[in-house]
């Protein structure tokens, strides 16, 4: 539900414990308004992936409440997660179809989604014949057909090489900014962090907590520049001791 | 936006550069390496090597058996009662049209034999691991017996076989089915457990059917495993074929009896014959069944566009 205030996702002093007794997150509280773009970074093993895994709701909370629109919920794992048998098209078909869209509806959605990422052209490929960052735009594409208000990024690009993370970077910022939705971002690139987002949030080392909280203060669009310029360098070095401070 | 040209722009050369970079492998494999010699690759080194396996037969015939097996007797004596010249294998053999006749038929009956019992096992198989990948408590009470199946002599079980099903096809066909049935079961059970987690996490946010996520998720990735499976079995089912027969010889005879004839009467050329022949059937459904997966699951599986 999208409440009054404009906010399309909201962490209530959320807790989660493991079966096993492992202490993953501990009272977690923080917002996401429409039209935000909020990146969690954290030293690994910090119960970020925790985090999107509880707004999905693929696991419940122990403590406190996730309130969050599941029905327009995107959502883009570490790995592409392509089905290999299927090609492009029938990838990017796959959520509409599990959502009991008939056919011809699906296909003109799926089609849109693949204009949106540039995949024309390689719409009857199978998954084995793309690159790494093809893949992952194959999986982004996927994710828009159900047109969601908010999108759920884990990590999406830690296996791509610089250059084809930072485009794809970039690809992911026009789509936020045409398509409207908000996004919570996993990473544990600083640089990343701040590029993409108007806010960051540092979480600690096991429990995860949020520790520090950055506003960014830059306009969108933003192009690659922006790395280079002193206040990118400020804010990054902010971003990062407070991440040092995260693992002790 | 006003900077969305620029993007437009910059996705389109991202583009022609990955598209180069998965087509131009592709483009310079086919360039640098014609078909033609693609195929004598194919043909040419298991041809060389069946070559290499004759001449030597020839030799061993012809003069060096003796000296092989240690024994004092002449090689004529051992190409009467063993190994007999290529050639003759094939004259008498293949080329009598009475014992063509007998082989022929005894391969008709193994075939029969083996295809209905490898039919069997698929169909119990595959039910038997999707029931097991759908419920831990099925795997847990069935796999041993299933284990049980691929590590029971078969030679202990034949008096009972004989007395609940008597000595005849069917006896010959639980045979193939008890040799056949274990590698289907693993191997599909095997495929269906391999689906990536994450592929797992994105039907359970989409779905809450079991039925879809076995159909669209479980079986399509198991493919591969399942072929692999079958084609064991397949060249299983007929080892199962040849040794119904040799215990439940009432009735037609196969290939089996056939061998077990053969030996008793010191018929080496006609026995060659006949093992060749069993040989043969292995291999074709072991080649078919390879065939067949690479056939549907070659385009996008890794290691099945290899080929066997």
């Amino acid at each position: 539900m999208k409440e009054a205030d404009g906010t399309t996702l909201r962490f209530d002093r959320v807790a989660k414990t493991y079966p096993d007794g492992t202490e993953a997150l501990r009272e977690i509280s923080f917002e996401l308004a429409a039209g935000e773009f909020v990146t969690v970074v954290g030293p690994s093993g910090c119960g970020k992936s925790t985090l999107l895994r509880l707004a999905s709701g693929l696991l419940d909370e122990t403590a406190g409440a996730v309130h969050v629109d599941r029905a327009r919920l995107g959502y883009v794992f570490q790995d592409p997660t392509l089905l290999p048998w299927r090609t492009v098209q029938k990838n990017v078909e796959l959520l509409a179809e599990l959502h009991g869209i008939e056919k011809v509806a699906r296909h003109r959605i799926a089609s849109e989604a693949i204009d949106l990422v540039a995949l024309n052209g390689f719409e009857e490929h199978h998954p084995k014949r793309l690159s790494g960052g093809m893949m992952m735009r194959v999986s982004l594409a996927r994710a828009l057909t159900l047109d969601p208000n908010v999108f759920l990024f884990d990590e999406p690009f830690g296996a791509l090489d610089e250059i084809t993370r930072a485009r794809l970077n970039d690809e992911v910022l026009g789509l936020f900014m045409s398509q409207g939705f908000a996004a919570l971002f996993i990473t544990h690139n600083i640089y990343e962090a701040i590029y993409m987002s108007t806010r960051v949030l540092v979480m600690s080392a096991r429990p995860g907590r949020i520790i520090a909280e950055f506003e960014i203060p830059f306009g969108y669009p933003r192009d690659q520049d922006l790395r280079f310029q002193p206040g990118f360098a400020e804010i990054g070095s902010r971003v990062s001791e407070a991440l040092i401070r995260a693992y002790e | 936006m006003s900077t969305e040209p620029l993007e437009t722009m910059e996705a389109a050369t991202l583009i022609s550069e990955e598209s180069q970079a998965i087509l131009l492998p592709h483009a310079k494999a086919k360039a640098g390496r014609p078909r033609v010699l693609a195929w004598l690759g194919l043909f040419a080194a298991p041809a060389l090597v069946l070559a290499g396996v004759v001449a030597i037969w020839y030799l061993l015939s012809w003069r060096y058996l003796p000296i092989i097996l240690g024994r004092d007797a002449t090689p004529e004596f051992l190409r009467n009662i063993i190994l007999p010249y290529p050639h003759d294998v094939v004259q008498v053999a293949f080329l009598d049209s009475t014992n063509l006749g007998d082989l022929l038929s005894g391969l008709l009956l193994d075939v029969r034999l083996s295809f209905t019992g490898l039919a069997i096992s698929i169909t119990i198989g595959v039910l038997t691991a999707v029931a097991m990948s759908q419920a831990r408590w099925v795997e847990r009470s069935f796999y041993p017996y299933a284990v049980f199946l691929q590590t029971v002599p078969i030679l202990a079980l034949v008096p009972l076989i004989g007395l609940f099903l008597g000595f005849g096809f069917s006896a010959r066909l639980i045979v193939v089915v008890i040799i056949s049935l274990f590698p289907i079961i693993t191997n599909t059970l095997f495929g269906l457990k391999s689906a990536e987690q994450g592929l797992h996490d994105l039907f359970t946010l989409h779905t809450t059917s079991r039925w879809v996520r076995l159909r669209k998720l479980m079986l399509p990735t198991s493919m591969p495993a399942m072929f692999t499976g079958f084609q064991i079995s397949a060249g299983l089912s007929v080892i199962g074929a040849i040794v119904g027969d040799f215990f439940f010889g009432r009735g037609q005879k196969g290939l089996g009896n056939l061998i077990d004839i053969y030996s008793n009467r010191l018929r080496p050329a006609e026995l060659w014959g006949a093992v060749l022949f069993s040989t043969a059937l292995g291999l074709f459904a072991f080649i078919f069944f390879g065939w067949l997966r690479t056939r549907l699951t070659g385009h996008w599986h890794e290691s099945a566009s290899r080929g066997e």
